[in-house]
């Protein structure tokens, strides 16, 4: 008994070393939080559209019409999102998907300036100047994506830019839930 | 490059936390805002409350709290309702649930075992210590029982 | 030049640990003597060579050698000169240099000072102590080169992050690692007594002044570090539960648990087996707060050059090192206990309850760092361990602590009369419960448990006072003659002791009562706080050595007298491109007054500046009591040497003295 008792803190290094091993495995990354939507609803929220811009504004209404949507949190004054916008058109005309976005913390004028000098590829984009409709989608940072399913379910979040390497491993999520649906 | 140490990273920036315009009239109101936003995790940041953050979203997340508790959430109902946006992450103290037996009931487990062998550990003692170290007879130990014995009455 | 010769130094060194890992054990094994005492030159050359090695570092800082990686990354030509020295061990191999430094100068000492320590034990100490050396200086010479040349070389360096440009922060590291790494030379002695099957007290004689030390600069290492925050971070906080400050704090905790239960050992030959174990732990717990910080295992405000491919190398350094000791200890341990027997009250008896309580503190406190971790290697939920989680499980397991230290010292060895030693302690309950009911009188708005902790700090600092006073018969004449002959190590326990009465105050009277006001201020602003009434003044522009500043400048009255003008500044650093706060601080012993600015965040306030003034009662009492643990453990380690470091010296005081 006092034989095996001496064994004991061996075991408890071994485990705490597995798991240490285990979190140092490439990919993980200790800062990201998973996303307390997942199969859940879209939250309740309407935005106006941004002034001066075309699209119209956007509401929880508009992402239970029927059809897989992805929805887009950007801002002008993120300067990854400027990469991913690019990747975001070349999708949306290669492809055939329903694109939104929510327009966060920006003003206005820059986004529209924004929009007019890089294009517009959404359908519909809501102005957030307050930030409070990001709370309700759990918005930590962006960019950030949502793959929104036919019902308005959220079934995937996809934070930091769309491209890459997180170009390809948007598509597989993308690619799976089209293939599960 | 990717060797530059990036010591303090975030400290680097400056660590700010409520601002004057957040601050409620009212004292009490105000008291439970910033306990709960002691309380609460920074998104963003490493790790930091968002009472002592100076982000965008920790910002936007103290005015919330605020709101909400004007307009008549109790402290759990806010918390709720910032769960059911960013998960259990959030929460500083993580909630009791089956997750976390494991995390809260520890230390009660660590002490628990601890004492036991600690107690086991006495008892022993107490056995051997009275028994072991005599290497008197038995008749040796009564006489110096007897011996003990009266001083202790001539001792008053 | 010069860094190309620290690098062959580093390399030397390297050789020089490989020789000292090898050959010293062996002449243990078979007898060999001259191979044992080989340990003495290889690990003075090894401490010379990492010397110079880190010489060669600290000289390319100073002149600012800009071909050199490190000092580009990390250094600046116009940064003051004590700051571009600091800058030397303000980054991940630099700071490398200096923990195998420290680890070298540790095994050379034991080589110098030990000549009294038997050469087998020496010997295999100093070999396993080299086998550290050896994981750590191949870690730095592979996968971190501090000498790493750059070309083309820029015509100036990034800098030094600003936050650690601050005299607490230069000197902070190096203590922490002196006591990090002091534990390594007390594990060495834990190995190398199981290797050699046999713990006495002799050993834990050995053993403790190493222990001390160590403790002594870890205590101070991680005051400093809290101190730091305090006032330079802008929000008056002095301690956060964050991973980083948790992994310093468990290998004290457990340090000063061994600390206690050596003495065990060393005065009634028990506990051997335990103290060995704490040994290994202890230092086990440094190195996993070495690997938590730079792996990047767990998400911290200290981010410190995350690498999770030089993690797995640290962790394989962890796995073969604390899971190669502790299987030794399982399979040598069982054999080794025995020795003095001792009544359930007794000295034993307590030390063992303080063991008890420091263990599932230190347990506490891995479990709720880690966990995270686990639940997420499980289940793949996230949560946060924070601050909440922390206190309720310490600071109930405190003030038990602090319960019983207060009694502990009162009891004799072997066999000790609780019920005499209570009825001794009755005025030292009355007092603490009368300094309990005045906490709750003048502070009424505090939590219950507040005052719980200042009544327990109370009991705490007047028993330990009674105690000392009883011991040396304090106000019998010839009191001044006895202080001076009893050990300096009991007046060491006591004053240390005193020292965690002093620091419980401070902390529950910074956490229970401390008052904050914020607004935003404009010339003429003013605030009032616990009975100060501040005008703000305005801001003035300064030029600094390599920054720019903002002071604001803030009248202090008291009923319309004047106590200070205050000066809290915002620095920017042009080159690092990032700002840090100064706040300015009224210290007194009651409490601190507590002034920081900042741009404030609102659109709308333009002009303006956000304030913060914060009055943080009893904070002193944390530093204070801090010092005083630091000073109880010199005075205690004053004694030792006297006694291990020169054993003819010691004699003759020890015959003047009585037995205990």
């Amino acid at each position: 008994m006092k034989r095996a008792l001496a064994y004991l803190p061996v075991l408890v290094v071994v485990i705490i070393g597995a798991f240490a091993y285990w979190g140092l495995q490439g990919g993980r990354n200790p800062a990201e939080i998973p996303s307390a939507l997942i199969s859940k609803p879209v939250p309740e929220f309407a935005l106006e559209g941004i002034e001066g811009v075309a699209s119209p504004g956007l509401a929880t209404a508009d992402l239970k019409t029927g059809e897989l949507t992805l929805v887009n949190v950007f801002a002008s004054w993120c300067v990854p999102c400027r990469a991913e916008h690019a990747v975001l058109t070349r999708m949306t005309a290669t492809q055939d998907l329903r694109l939104v976005g929510i327009n966060y913390k920006d003003r206005a004028d820059d986004a529209r300036a924004w929009l007019e000098e890089l294009g517009n590829p959404y359908l519909a984009i809501g102005h957030d100047f307050s930030g409070r409709a990001g709370i309700e989608w759990g918005v930590s940072g962006v960019p950030e994506t949502f793959i929104v399913d036919a019902s308005g379910t959220i079934v995937h979040r996809f934070t930091g830019p769309i491209v890459g390497d997180g170009q390809r491993r948007f598509q597989e999520a993308l690619d799976k839930v089209m293939a599960g649906s | 490059m990717k060797w530059i140490a990036l010591v303090f990273m975030l400290l680097a920036s400056p660590v700010w936390a409520v601002e004057p315009d957040e601050i409620l009239d009212d004292p009490v109101l105000e008291e439970r805002a910033r306990e709960i936003s002691a309380n609460v995790r920074c998104v963003v940041c490493q790790n930091e409350p968002i009472d002592s953050s100076n982000a965008g979203v920790a910002r936007d997340l103290r005015l919330l709290v605020r709101e909400r508790l004007v307009a008549g959430d109790s402290n759990d109902e806010v918390y709720d309702f910032l769960v059911a946006r960013y998960g259990d992450y959030v929460l500083f103290k993580p909630p009791f649930k089956p997750s976390t037996y494991a995390l809260w009931l520890a230390p009660i487990f660590i002490i628990g075992v601890g004492g036991l062998a600690v107690f086991m550990m006495l008892f022993r003692a107490r056995r051997t210590a009275t028994r072991v170290p005599s290497d008197l007879t038995d008749e040796e130990q009564k006489a110096l029982d007897a011996i003990r014995a009266a001083q202790k009455k001539d001792l008053p | 030049m010069i860094p190309e010769l620290g690098q062959f130094a580093l390399a030397l060194a390297l050789v020089s640990a490989c020789v000292q890992s090898l050959l010293p054990i062996m002449g243990a094994a078979r007898g060999q003597t001259l191979w044992m005492r080989s340990a003495t030159a290889s690990s003075v050359l090894q401490c010379v060579l990492l010397i110079f090695a880190f010489g060669a570092l600290m000289w390319s800082y100073i002149v600012s050698d800009f071909t050199v990686l490190n000092v580009v990354q990390n250094s600046h030509s116009l940064k003051p000169m004590i700051y571009k020295v600091a800058g030397t061990w303000g980054n991940h191999e630099g700071s490398l240099l200096l923990w195998s430094l420290i680890l070298a100068i540790f095994g050379a000492a034991v080589a110098v000072f030990g000549s009294n320590i038997p050469l087998t034990l020496r010997a295999r100490t100093l070999s396993v102590q080299a086998w550290i050396s050896v994981g750590f200086l191949s870690f730095m010479i592979f996968t971190s080169n501090p000498f790493e040349r750059i070309f083309p070389a820029p015509l100036n360096g990034q800098d030094l992050n600003p936050l650690l440009q601050d005299i607490g922060l230069a000197i902070h590291p190096p203590l922490l690692y002196i006591g990090y790494v002091g534990f390594s030379i007390v594990f060495s002695f834990a190995v190398a007594a199981l290797i050699e099957g046999r713990v006495d007290p002799a050993w834990a004689r050995w053993v403790r002044p190493w222990t001390l030390a160590a403790w002594v600069s870890l205590t101070g290492g991680i005051a400093l570090g809290s101190w730091w925050a305090y006032y330079e971070l802008g929000w008056g906080g002095w301690w956060f539960w964050d991973p980083v400050e948790n992994v310093s704090f468990m290998p004290w905790l457990l340090g000063t648990a061994l600390l206690h239960s050596a003495i065990v050992t060393e005065k009634r030959n028990t506990f051997k087996s335990w103290t060995i174990l704490l040994a290994i732990l202890t230092f086990s717990l440094s190195l996993l707060g070495t690997f938590i910080v730079r792996s990047g295992l767990l998400t911290s405000v200290h981010a410190f050059a995350v690498d999770p491919e030089r993690g797995v190398y640290i962790l394989g350094l962890l796995g073969v090192s604390i899971g190669g000791s502790l299987t030794l200890f399982a399979a040598r341990a069982p054999a080794m206990e025995g020795g003095g027997l001792f009544a359930p009250v007794s000295r034993e008896a307590g030390l063992l309850i303080n063991n008890l309580l420091l263990a599932t503190a230190t347990g506490t406190v891995l479990f709720g760092t880690l966990y995270p971790l686990f639940l997420e290697a499980i289940t793949g939920d996230k949560i946060s361990v924070g601050p909440p989680f922390f206190n309720a499980s310490f600071i109930p397991i405190t003030l038990a602590l602090v319960l019983v230290m207060a009694v502990g010292p009162f009891l004799s060895w072997k066999r000790a009369d609780l019920k005499g030693v209570l009825s001794r302690m009755k005025a030292v309950m009355v007092l603490s419960a009368v300094g309990a009911l005045v906490v709750w009188y003048l502070e009424t708005g505090g939590p219950v448990l507040a005052v719980l902790a200042m009544g327990l700090a109370f009991w705490l600092l007047c028993a330990s006072a009674l105690e000392w006073a009883r011991r040396v018969k304090l106000f019998q004449s010839g009191a001044w003659a006895r202080i001076r002959r009893q050990p300096r190590a009991s007046h060491g326990m006591s004053l240390a002791h005193i020292g965690v009465a002093v620091l419980v105050m401070g902390a529950t009277g910074a956490s229970a009562w401390k008052e904050e006001e914020v607004v935003f201020a404009e010339p003429g602003t003013q605030v009032s706080i616990a009975g100060f009434d501040l005008t703000f003044e305005g801001v003035e522009n300064v030029r600094g050595p390599n920054y720019l500043a903002q002071v604001g400048s803030l009248v202090v009255t008291r009923n319309g007298e004047p106590v200070t003008v205050l000066y809290p500044e915002r620095r920017s650093y042009p080159v690092a491109g990032t700002s840090t706060t100064e706040s300015a601080i009224r210290q007194t012993l009651a409490g601190d007054l507590y002034v920081s600015i900042a741009e404030p965040a609102a659109t709308n306030a333009a002009g303006k500046w956000t304030l913060r003034v914060i009055y943080e009662p009893l904070i002193n009492f944390l530093w204070i009591g801090s010092a005083m643990l630091v000073l109880g453990g010199l005075l205690s380690l004053s004694d030792r040497r006297l006694r291990i470091g020169a054993p003819r010296k010691a004699r003759a005081p020890k015959l003047a003295t009585p037995a205990e």
